[in-house]
């Protein structure tokens, strides 16, 4: 099988800034730490989900993104995850490593580890499916191609969801999409490039 | 499509520095884990598979200058020299590099002993590739501890893709100060050996390791290999950190790779687990084993030899499981005592002689992964 493969949705996370397809649809003051931007985020979406509280930063991104993506309903439970970043979970690992000196906290270690985040998808949409997580000095559309056709080629999956996540020193870049047997623009490196970077300033 | 074996391989390790070493090691019944005490999140030590660095340091010395690369480093370094040596398909053009780690160089966070960007993840991959001269950039595999295994995956689907024609995949993690004192705040470090699936087992030993092997298309025709066949990832879609209380993951992970191959549970004549040695884990791989019908497979954990290596175990796992096709060999589930888990298992307790064909190696981790992978020796 080596059939064309589409991305039928995108988000674009960083500046402050959302954007769905290439639109803007939200927007907040530059100024905001990025723990308030992504609370204003979950608030302005109408979002219910307490667990997002407990999530380090680098998973509430990767939670928002996802609800953003998709409206927060993912019918293929098989979906799979193919996710990089270029910071691991090193936010959170500083964090943690604080705690050190003097009461070291789980609650904090739990979230040292980038696959986390996939777990925190995963029970939120309750997919039972496929993880990787790769990690690239910057966005490496060519990883995401060919594990992604791999998974499609074994037909391990009808769908997947992939995600450049990364957050460090308070900066986070963002760019989630879904690829399919249908829909809008054609799954490819070159592709990917133009979807990632028009909002890249 | 073209098949990828299991080629030339290294284990690095406090029981040996090369492969060879180890298998001969763990043949006799000796553990890596040793009383340590001079961590402060430990009053009385604690047991774990440390190698030390001066060790490192001299057989380094050999092949390149000791004080430019961390000790994480220098194991990789080590384990993929082996290789190479060995295998004359590596081709820097060509070959990939496939590296596993969960946390890398964390231990050189907050110090300066070496520039402060070692501590990404892809720069100290491509410290690696750059000692060796890769000319492909380096893939770096970190999701948590089924990682050894995916990267064998990811160097399999990668090379099919075209990506290179073929590739050597390293994993390597440390007991570090930083994983020690964690997986001490979840009360999950044993107070003794660890002691996978037994119903004394107290919780998990840790072990620093690195390993390498090369994968890829083999047209020799003169020996027995084994083949890497198919892997399969769940989630549990159920907690971060805990197990599945119904091994929802493991069992997914091991129905599919089952169905995907048209292969039935009476073809798998080993299967390696990943038995941290906790109770929840054990249990929960004992509840998906029996769910998927794997009750009577001699089964074990090699936990016991190495601790839990982390981004590396799943990798040792693997090439172990190569040697044991290989050697007809079934290696003892090591400190096991009487069985502790809830479901009935065949755990492998003195080495024996066996013809075997087709290992399953399983593996799972924090973030809920599961991962399940066959392993087929090729009979010429």
């Amino acid at each position: 099988m080596n059939r064309e493969l589409f991305v039928h949705n995108s988000i674009v996370i960083r500046n402050s800034k959302v954007y769905k397809n290439g639109q803007l649809i939200f927007e907040a003051e530059t100024d905001l730490s990025i723990s308030k931007f992504l609370k204003k985020i979950y608030k302005q979406q109408e979002l219910k989900y307490p667990k997002f509280f407990k999530m380090d930063n680098l998973s509430k991104l990767g939670y928002l993104g996802v609800e953003l993506l998709t409206h927060g309903d993912i019918q293929d439970k098989e979906t799979a995850l193919v996710f990089a970043n270029s910071s691991s979970s090193l936010e959170t690992d500083t964090a943690y490593a604080e705690t050190m000196n003097e009461f070291p906290s789980p609650s904090l270690f739990v979230y040292t580890l980038p696959n986390i985040m996939l777990g925190e998808i995963s029970i939120r949409h309750q997919l039972r499916s496929e993880n990787v997580f790769f990690i690239s000095e910057d966005f490496d559309p060519g990883l995401f191609v060919d594990y992604s056709k791999a998974l499609f080629q074994q037909k391990k999956v009808v769908n997947v969801l992939c995600g450049w996540v990364d957050l460090h020193n308070n900066e986070y870049d963002v760019f989630l999409w879904q690829i399919a047997l249908s829909g809008g623009k054609k799954f490819n490196e070159e592709e990917l490039k133009k979807l990632y970077l028009p909002t890249h300033e | 499509m073209s098949r990828n074996y299991l080629l030339n391989d290294s284990i690095i390790s406090p029981l040996g520095f090369n492969t060879a070493v180890n298998i001969e090691a763990i043949r006799n019944s000796e553990s890596a884990l040793k009383l340590h005490h001079y961590s402060k999140f430990f009053e009385n030590g604690y047991y774990a598979g440390l190698i030390e660095s001066d060790l490192i340091d001299r057989k380094f010395n050999t092949i390149g200058d000791p004080t430019l690369f961390t000790k994480l480093e220098k194991l990789m370094i080590l384990a993929i020299h082996q290789v190479i040596e060995e295998a004359t398909s590596v081709d820097l053009n060509n070959t990939g590099l496939i590296i596993s780690t969960t946390k890398g160089n964390i231990d050189q966070l907050g110090k300066n002993e070496f520039p402060t960007d070692r501590i990404y993840l892809w720069k100290m991959a491509q410290v690696i590739a750059d000692f060796f001269e890769f000319k492909q950039k380096p893939i770096v595999v970190s999701n948590a501890c089924i990682s050894g295994a995916l990267a064998i995956k990811t160097a399999n689907d990668f090379i099919q893709a075209g990506r290179f024609s073929n590739a050597i995949v390293v994993g390597g993690d440390l007991v570090s100060e930083f994983v020690l004192s964690g997986f001490q705040s979840f009360q999950a470090i044993s107070p003794e050996p660890c002691r996978p699936f037994s119903n004394d087992r107290k919780g998990v030993s840790l072990g620093e390791a690195a390993a390498a092997i090369l994968i890829g298309p083999d047209d020799s025709e003169t020996k027995q290999k084994v083949e890497y066949i198919d892997a399969v990832t769940a989630n549990d879609a159920n907690h971060i950190s805990g197990p599945s209380r119904t091994g929802e993951g493991l069992y997914q992970s091991i129905s599919r790779l089952l169905k995907n191959n048209n292969i039935s549970t009476t073809q798998i004549d080993y299967l390696s687990a990943h038995g941290t040695a906790t109770i929840y884990n054990d249990e929960m791989e004992s509840i998906a084993f029996n769910r998927a019908g794997l009750e009577s497979v001699p089964v074990n954990s090699l936990k016991g030899y190495y601790g839990h290596t982390l981004g590396t175990s799943a990798l040792i796992e693997s090439i172990l499981t190569k040697h044991s096709l290989l050697n007809n060999e079934l290696i003892a589930s090591y400190n096991f005592t009487e069985l502790g888990v809830s479901k009935n298992l065949n755990i492998i307790q003195n080495n024996e002689n066996k013809d075997l064909n087709l290992a399953l190696k399983t593996a799972s981790g924090f973030g809920g992964c599961n991962l399940a992978m066959f392993l087929k020796k090729e009979r010429i």
